[in-house]
């Protein structure tokens, strides 16, 4: 289990420029513990910021947010430690086997019995044949595989996707739902940006849009999620 | 339980040194760098077989400085293929503990040049190491860490700037004239034909102390400059 345990991350008026440039506006948003919240918005809606922002890697320019009683200044260390990340560049070493990247950052995470645990997360990413092959040599859709293996490797509570299923075929991405459905329901917090609304379907619990800065809720009702999103945007335009 | 400060540095110091083993890339490119300078300028300061006096120490820093400047550049841009930084900075780990992982991993970059170089210079401009060797040796680790210290610090913070390759040098070379200036000065006082060591060993405690004043502030501020 992770060293700090909550069950909820709520932001709370959050907002965020750079410069001049405002990318959230007073966003606020709860997600609890057993369910995955799909971010769905266009190119520079400021997904990624508020990824960022949760993932402890920024600071909100203004507002807070709470990891059940914490903020990030309160917990530190241990908070990124109950936190998972799959980014968008998918932060491997293309000079190291699959093997070690993945020893190399359970390492870093503490992560006990590490052998093993490399060993599952292989299996895992279906690359245990190709556990001493370099990570640059792979496809995308591999390193995709290895890298969310990578994100998961110490169980964190809080696990943030950019873009998951870019690079997956079809299999694969019906295996990573399967993977972050059975997190969510081993009590995980999951938040994941997508522009894949098919994939995501299956997925997602909570749906909210971003749009210029600002969250709105997909309300849950007639329609396909994409319907759903595209209703959404016409009304706040 | 995550791993403690010095093992942490470990961890990231030995995944460097894995990666450059396997491509050699930053190894290469230095020491053929640093020997390149070192031969360009024995043409010019070798006249008649007769080197100038003093320049011996001057080359020797140029070298070590601008093929040192070489290796911190690709050593970061390593880690910006694939934001990798980013995901050291997310890790639960001591983020001082980092910057000294990378600054080992530079460390030994630095000692496979100086380990080229001296013996180049030696021969190219006929100085002897009778008797100093000991001293050269300890002003090149000294000169050496408070290079790369300041280096990798400077090195971290540029890394996302899309300028870091021209800002790198614009930043480091001022900030490294102490070490240059007591590098080169007390490396002069050694190579000569009577070689000065009490002077070589005032230089050699200034270095320590630069190397104090600014190891500390780097491990006190990399957290803070890395932040965001």
């Amino acid at each position: 289990m992770p060293d700090l345990d909550f069950s909820s991350v709520r932001v709370v008026e959050v907002s965020r420029t750079y410069g001049r440039r405002r990318a959230l506006a007073k966003v606020s948003l709860e997600a609890p513990a057993g369910r995955v919240l799909g971010l769905f918005g266009p190119n520079g809606a400021g997904k990624s910021t508020l990824l960022n922002i949760l993932a402890t890697l920024l600071s909100p320019s203004t507002g807070q947010v709470h990891y059940g009683e914490y903020t990030s200044a309160d917990a530190g260390d241990a908070l990124r430690a109950s936190i998972g990340v799959l980014g968008h560049d998918l932060f491997l070493y293309p000079d190291l086997t699959a093997a070690e990247n993945l020893a190399f950052f359970g390492q870093l995470y503490g992560v006990r019995d590490i052998n093993a645990r490399v060993a599952e997360a292989l299996s895992l990413a279906r690359l245990t044949d190709r556990a001493d092959d370099r990570a640059g040599g792979f496809s995308r859709g591999l390193r995709q595989r290895l890298a969310l293996e990578r994100a998961l490797l110490h169980t964190p509570r809080l696990v943030l996707l950019d873009e998951p299923f870019t690079g997956l075929d079809d299999a694969s991405a019906h295996i990573l739902i399967g993977r972050l459905k059975t997190l969510a329901a081993d009590g995980a917090i999951v938040i994941m940006a997508t522009h894949d609304f098919d994939t995501a379907e299956t997925l997602v619990d909570d749906a909210v849009c971003v749009d210029r800065g600002r969250v709105h809720p997909i309300p849950p009702g007639a329609g396909t999620l994409r319907e759903r999103y595209r209703r959404v945007l016409q009304e706040i335009a | 339980m995550t791993p403690g400060f010095f093992r942490t540095a470990w961890i990231v110091a030995r995944k460097d040194l894995v990666v450059e083993a396997r491509s050699r890339e930053l190894v290469y490119t230095t020491v053929f760098f640093a020997v390149a300078v070192v031969l360009i300028f024995s043409f010019s300061f070798v006249v008649d077989a007769k080197p100038l006096t003093d320049a011996a120490a001057g080359i020797l820093w140029v070298a070590l400085a601008f093929s040192g400047t070489l290796a911190l550049g690709r050593t970061f841009e390593r880690e910006r293929q694939s934001e990798t930084l980013k995901a050291l900075l997310l890790a639960p780990v001591d983020r001082s503990a980092l910057y000294l992982g990378k600054l080992i991993g530079m460390l030994a970059i630095m000692s496979m040049v100086v380990a080229v170089v001296v013996p180049l210079v030696v021969v190219l401009f006929r100085v002897s190491l009778d008797g100093v060797f000991w001293h050269l040796l300890a002003l090149l680790v000294t000169g050496g860490l408070g290079f790369a210290g300041v280096g990798t610090l400077f090195g971290a913070m540029l890394n996302r700037s899309q300028s870091r390759d021209v800002l790198l040098p614009v930043v480091l070379y001022p900030l490294t004239v102490p070490v240059m200036i007591a590098g080169v000065s007390g490396t002069a006082a050694l190579l000569t034909a009577e070689p000065n060591l009490p002077r070589a060993e005032v230089w050699l405690s200034m270095l320590v102390l630069f190397d104090a004043v600014f190891l500390t502030l780097a491990l006190w501020v990399f957290d803070a400059v890395m932040a965001e």
